[in-house]
């Protein structure tokens, strides 16, 4: 079990695996993730689900290194096994528990912003598949950094809008630019934006989207441990209650999610995680701060 | 040995505080076998064993003490494994003195017999001298999925195994044990050396682990029963979801549950330096609560280096954790703020935090459960400075599996709803035990009520 059937490297630190996970690809549904353990030695990493086929009982997974378990991740080949890959976690994105007849009648903007491009793929072509209506704008730093281009044209295709933030492929912008563009300036209306992305560019949505009056769903990526709802290092507040992403999420309402707590929160273990770079990089000088010697 | 009082307990062997205090091996070195079976001879083989009564799963322990005076430490160990698969932890782990030592007619007139020791040094001793448990030859055509492999788990697939039944355990993390792995440290539970073995020998028995298995989302209950052919099921998820107290500051950075701190440095391994996970404590640590799993979080935090504060909002007296534990992490070093409870915590401008304010409490009226209730003095807050914050409040079960399965029913803390002699839920073939039924207690309770559900699978399967 466990198999990397395909390894395809998507940008210089983007990587997409399809894996051999029957207990996953049986059940899986958009919105959903899993979490990976390399080795014996890794963390577990929640990652997004892509995509899934469940007679051939494998999972498309997109990662992108950042710390030192996925920089691992990288230097894994076809035929190589993961230790765990357990799921699917999370709750499903709402639409998949909605009426057809109901959802036929919505139209659904979605946002995309980097890696979060990935999650949206699965989105998109379930309500493809069931005949509804949406757009998709994809965003990213350039062109080097575009993934799943081909992909997404497959599903969506011309309501796919791609926009770079230096402008060196298609449109030149953030994709708020692009959404005031659809909304404001061609009058489109949409029902539901489910933006994904950097927790920057989703608050940033939420921003603009709030003043179009327009309902928006969130996913929330916060450091996770176990994804069971044992831990609470994934607790994020909503409309003021604690929530824990990986129960109880990781969609969310993008108008009641505190994304400046939840940003402090990744800022931590974005540092702890730099710090275990370092030392995979530098050897070992980095291990923990605690008793706050070094 | 020195001159032996009868009255006294054969003292056992720990490694010196200031030691331990830098190290994660096991505090406690146990009994040999000339010390186990001093220790032994004091039992006095009551008539009417109150021990007996005051242990959960009823092991014969003046039988098994006696083997142990005369040094057959097999048969010991068969007479404890009639009622229990987990005697190693369980000499480890259970809080004896509220339970079988707490009612031995020993301790009237002086130290109860060390029965949790001495069920221990059995348990090692069996361990290291390969006793594997026997199975039942005869086998049932029947198919019983077990979710979890806490205590619970475990004892219920066990006992279901050696009675002959195909047992598989689905478990939702990559490493079978439940709490006994990721929760307890190694300093008191050797995960290697003690947990793996028991697990080792529940597979022996015959029963299938699948880690990395959620129930509820890789297959629901109702999918094990339809699409499994399972004839039975028996929920042991635990009570894992922690709880944090709802005041303000609990978002800022360092501010940990217990299960997250824990489950870092136990299950992941961050105290080891060849494993990738980041553990994060400072110079100065508080833990809020007094349990065991408060107790546990501290010593963490402790050897990894930082100066450690509990601060609990009762008095000594009321402390749950084990006594052995207090009185262990008092001579380690950690420092007791009783009677004291937390209002805010503080942080600075990126969120770190700098600190807790906290505000002295007293004794009031007994509550509902007996202990006087703590109220507080008005006007006496004040500030701890601190950079770790650890919540050690408790945990309930998650909603995983109640809130897929059909027709299960839960009580309003989200515990499996049971009836108390079979462990049988609303759910006809469907059982539950442990933490997920009755909330966070201990691993003894646990495997007592895997036992009874083990036991009415047993009936409910051969009726059918
Ligand atoms: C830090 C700590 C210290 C403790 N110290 C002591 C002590 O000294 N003495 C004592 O007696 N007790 C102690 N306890 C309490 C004791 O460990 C628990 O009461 C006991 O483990 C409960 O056993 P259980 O089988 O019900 O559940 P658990 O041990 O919690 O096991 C449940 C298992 O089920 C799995 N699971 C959950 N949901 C699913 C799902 N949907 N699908 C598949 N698997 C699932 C979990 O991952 C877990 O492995 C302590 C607890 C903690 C946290
Ligand atoms: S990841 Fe541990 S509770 Fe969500």
């Amino acid at each position: 079990m466990f198999e990397i059937i395909k390894a395809e490297m998507l940008t210089d630190n983007i990587y997409k695996l399809v894996v051999n996970a029957p207990n996953v690809a049986h059940a899986c549904q958009p919105g959903q993730f899993l979490i990976v353990r390399t080795d014996e030695y890794s963390e577990r990493i929640a990652l997004t689900i892509c995509d899934y086929d469940r007679e051939a009982q494998t999972v498309t997974i997109v990662l992108q290194a950042i710390g030192a378990s996925t920089m691992k991740m990288l230097s894994l080949k076809e035929g190589d096994r993961f230790a765990d890959v357990a799921g699917p976690l999370g709750q499903p994105s709402e639409f998949v528990h909605e009426d057809i007849d109901e959802l036929k009648k919505k139209k659904y903007l979605f946002v995309a912003g980097g890696v979060g491009t990935a999650p949206v793929y699965p989105q998109i072509k379930w309500l493809k598949e069931r005949g509804i209506d949406f757009d998709v704008i994809v965003g990213t730093k350039s062109r080097d950094t575009l993934i799943l281009e081909k992909e997404m044209e497959a599903v969506a295709g011309d309501h796919l809008y791609i926009t770079t933030d230096d402008g060196s492929y298609k449109r030149h912008g953030m994709v708020t630019s692009v959404i005031e563009d659809l909304v404001k300036n061609e009058g489109r209306h949409y029902d539901v934006c489910v933006a994904i992305g950097p927790m920057i560019m989703m608050k940033f949505v939420v921003k603009l989207t709030k003043e179009l009056d327009l309902p928006t769903i969130v996913s929330m990526n916060p450091i996770m441990v176990d994804g069971t709802g044992m831990c609470g290092a994934c607790r994020l507040m909503v409309d003021g209650q604690v929530k824990f992403a990986c129960v109880d999420g990781p969609e969310f309402d993008g108008f009641k999610v505190d994304f400046d707590g939840a940003m402090k929160r990744m800022a931590l273990y974005k540092t702890e995680e730099g710090r275990k770079l370092l030392e995979l990089q530098e050897g070992d000088t980095h291990k923990g701060n605690c008793g706050g010697e070094k | 040995m020195g001159e032996f009082d009868v009255k006294v307990r054969v003292p056992v062997r720990e490694q010196e505080p200031e030691v331990r205090a830098k190290n994660f091996d096991e505090v406690c070195l146990g009994y040999n076998k000339e010390e186990a079976m001093q220790e032994a001879s004091r039992c006095l083989n009551c008539k009417k064993p109150f021990c007996v009564e005051g242990c959960p799963v009823s092991i014969n322990i003046p039988g098994f003490i006696e083997k142990v005076k005369d040094g057959d430490f097999e048969a010991a160990s068969r007479i404890i494994a009639e009622s229990s698969s987990l005697p190693a932890v369980c000499g480890r782990v259970c809080p004896q003195e509220s339970q079988c030592e707490g009612v031995c007619v020993r301790g009237r007139m002086g130290d109860p017999v060390s029965i949790g020791k001495l069920e221990r040094f059995t348990a090692d001793w069996a361990r290291e001298n390969n006793i594997k448990p026997r199975v039942n030859a005869e086998r049932k055509n029947k198919k019983v999925a077990v979710v979890g492999s806490g205590p619970s788990g475990l004892t219920c697939a066990g006992d279901l195994a050696k009675a002959g039944y195909d047992v598989t355990i689905y478990e939702a993390l990559h490493k079978a044990g439940g709490v006994l792995v990721y929760g307890i440290p190694e300093f008191r539970l050797p995960k290697e050396k003690v947990v793996e073995p028991e697990i080792e020998n529940v597979k022996a028995l015959g029963v299938k682990i699948n880690t990395d298995y959620i129930i509820g989302k890789s297959k629901t209950v109702d999918e094990l029963i339809e699409d499994e052919g399972f004839d039975a099921v028996f929920i042991g998820s635990g009570a894992g979801l922690p709880m944090f107290m709802g005041i303000p500051g609990e978002q800022a950075l360092g501010v940990y549950s217990a299960n997250e701190f824990l489950t870092r440095n136990n299950l992941m391994k961050a105290y080891l330096d060849n494993y990738d996970t980041p553990i994060n404590c400072g110079k100065k640590t508080v833990v809020v609560g007094g349990g065991n799993v408060a107790m546990d979080a501290a010593r963490t935090a402790l050897r990894l280096g930082s100066e450690v504060h509990i601060v609990y909002r009762r008095s000594e007296k009321e402390l749950p954790a084990r006594a052995e534990e207090v009185h262990h992490a008092k001579e380690e070093g950690i420092q007791f703020d009783l009677l004291t409870n937390p209002k805010e915590i503080l942080s600075d401008e990126n969120g770190n935090v700098t600190g807790i304010r906290v505000i002295r409490m007293e004794l009031g009226e007994p509550d509902e459960s007996g202990r006087r209730k703590p109220v507080e003095v008005a006007g006496s807050e004040y500030e701890i400075e601190c950079d770790t914050v650890i919540m050690a409040l408790g945990t309930s079960p998650n909603p995983l599996i109640s809130s897929t399965t059909k027709g299960l029913e839960v009580n309003k803390r989200k515990c499996i709803v049971v009836e108390e002699e079979t462990g049988a839920t609303s759910r006809e073939g469907v059982y539950a035990g442990g933490d997920a039924v009755t909330g966070a207690a201990t691993v003894i309770l646990a495997m007592g009520a895997g036992k009874t559900a083990a036991k009415s699978i047993d009936e409910y399967l051969s009726g059918k």
